[in-house]
């Protein structure tokens, strides 16, 4: 078992859930295959989908929902 | 009674442009900021300044009660929106009412009623003010596709409550239709928080012309004529010009009395934007934009009036500087968004740092920008980052003028649409003013990079 942690590739707000009212993408402990999208960052009014560059399972969210990020900021922890 | 002190409720070149129009008048400013903010060029400009929140939007510029406490501690005794942010919520500007201030703007029923694309068509109508044919409300994929055919097709299935263009989506066939309603429903329900859709014809390739209007608290209304903005990408306009080149006199003067009647209809107050579509010698209301508008200068230019200082004027209860007939209108302005995107990227926001800014000057150009060199474009707000807007007495010297400001203006650090602008001023369609809704895409689509 090794770790993998997805990263943001833009500054921005990162959110766990594609509205408001919607349900997160992904909790802790569900499995994601590579290509999965894993949560959002709005950067200046646009929304980019962070998706998994690798296969796992969701160990940790090392961000809060609608925390500010930077690029290159962890965002999820996958044990892959 | 005059205004006395504004908060300033917006941030970036706008927020800098009203402080700026407070000074002249005698008013002080205050501004509020966010966490990115503290340093900004409106923070540093206005009288005062008062922190709101967290860099993102929704806890600092879109946060109402944060703002509000704002106006309150401030000592304020008026709110100036700006565009974007809260500017056309009418719960916003019903709390300013509610709290003994005044709200730079119309009343917050008009913005209700004009924010409701329904109730806006219905204004319309009573005003005699043509409207692009549609339905009411459609609740099902067979309600749809029943009022299509009166409509005709292609249609398009927008969002009561949408706006900024967002919303909206094209059926050309029943079938079609059928699955795009219920697709817009769900997706007007969850962005707008209300389901409710209707339908519009789809116009082929018309133009996006807009009129711009000021109405004072003593029911006069005037126009201050009109801007073209078909120049969109994404329904997202980067560059306008006024006056609408191809437009006869007569067509001007319908648009424009239109306008005027349908601010007077609904009990207009202040500055505010009549947007309408135009395809041969017809016309059509789109929407009424009820607050000051990016793209002001180009009016500014063309007619010598301060339209923020006519806002803040009419706030305060003074009737209109101007009579229709002293609004006149001399020579051709362009403006030209420069936002952080990198058009060679799809227009991939860039916020960052500005290392490196040479903005340009000489007669007849103007530049509207809070950014200064070393300043961080945050990634929390809008791309919006400069307007250039130019003047020259016919519209084939403000061409040139825009060539040369555009050579003369370097941002670096970060991509911005500048470029992008150096390019479409070489463009035949844009030289000669024959452009439509559907140039700009089709253009990009179509044009090398690079």
């Amino acid at each position: 078992m090794g770790s993998h942690t997805i990263t943001s590739r833009t500054p921005g707000v990162f959110y766990h859930r594609p509205s408001p009212d919607a349900d997160p993408y992904v909790t802790e402990g569900a499995s994601v295959a590579e290509g999965d999208t894993v949560g959002l960052v709005e950067v200046m009014k646009t929304f980019h989908e962070v998706k998994a560059d690798a296969a796992g399972t969701v160990s940790k969210f090392l961000v809060e929902n609608e925390d500010e990020v930077t690029i290159g900021q962890d965002l999820v922890e996958l044990e892959t | 009674m005059t205004l006395e002190s504004v908060l300033v409720a917006n941030r970036g070149e706008i927020a800098l442009r009203v402080v700026r129009a407070c000074r002249e008048l005698g008013i002080r400013s205050v501004a509020v900021y966010s966490d990115a903010d503290a340093s900004a060029a409106h923070v540093r400009h206005a009288d005062d300044a008062v922190h709101i929140g967290k860099s993102s939007a929704s806890k600092s510029y879109l946060n109402a009660d944060a703002v509000l406490e704002a106006a309150r501690s401030a000592g304020v005794d008026a709110v100036h929106p700006g565009y974007g942010f809260l500017s056309e919520r009418p719960s916003f500007a019903a709390a300013v009412e509610e709290a003994g201030l005044t709200f730079v703007g119309p009343p917050s029923s008009v913005i209700a009623t004009m924010g409701d694309k329904a109730a806006a068509r219905a204004v319309a109508r009573s005003a005699d003010v043509p409207v692009v044919p549609g339905s009411d409300e459609v609740s099902s994929a067979d309600d749809a596709v029943a009022a299509a055919e009166e409509v005709g097709y292609p249609v398009l299935v927008k969002a009561s409550a949408g706006g900024g263009g967002r919303g909206i989506r094209p059926a050309a066939s029943a079938d079609e239709l059928r699955t795009v309603v219920v697709e817009a429903q769900r997706e007007a329900s969850s962005a707008f928080g209300s389901g409710a859709v209707y339908l519009e014809r789809a116009l082929q390739g018309p133009r996006h012309v807009e009129v711009q209007v000021l109405a004072d608290t003593h029911g006069s209304v005037v126009h201050c004529f009109e801007r073209e903005c078909s120049l969109q990408r994404r329904r997202q306009k980067i560059l306008e010009e006024a006056p609408a080149p191809g437009l006869s006199s007569e067509l001007r003067s319908a648009l424009c009395d239109a306008a005027v009647r349908l601010s007077s209809q609904v009990g207009y107050v202040g500055a505010g934007t009549v947007e309408f579509l135009v395809e041969g010698d017809e016309f059509f209301f789109i929407e009424m934009n009820t607050r000051i508008q990016v793209e002001h200068p180009i009016t500014e230019w063309i007619t010598g009036l301060d339209l923020v200082a006519e806002q803040l004027r009419i706030a305060g209860g003074e009737p209109l500087s101007v009579a229709q007939d002293d609004v006149v209108r001399r020579g051709a302005a362009i403006e030209f968004r420069v936002n952080a995107e990198d058009p060679d990227q799809d227009f991939l926001p860039s916020p960052g740092e500005v290392t490196g800014l040479e903005l340009p000057g000489g007669p007849g150009v103007r530049v509207d920008t809070a950014l200064m060199a070393g300043d961080v474009v945050p990634p929390f707000y809008d791309s919006l980052v400069a307007k250039l807007a130019v003047w020259a007495p016919t519209r084939e010297q403000a061409l040139a003028r825009g060539r040369r400001a555009l050579a003369e203006y370097r941002v670096e650090g970060l991509p911005t649409t500048i470029g992008l602008h150096r390019r479409l001023l070489d463009e035949q369609a844009v030289v000669d003013g024959t452009y439509d809704i559907t140039t700009l895409e089709t253009w990009l689509e179509d044009s090398p990079r690079g």
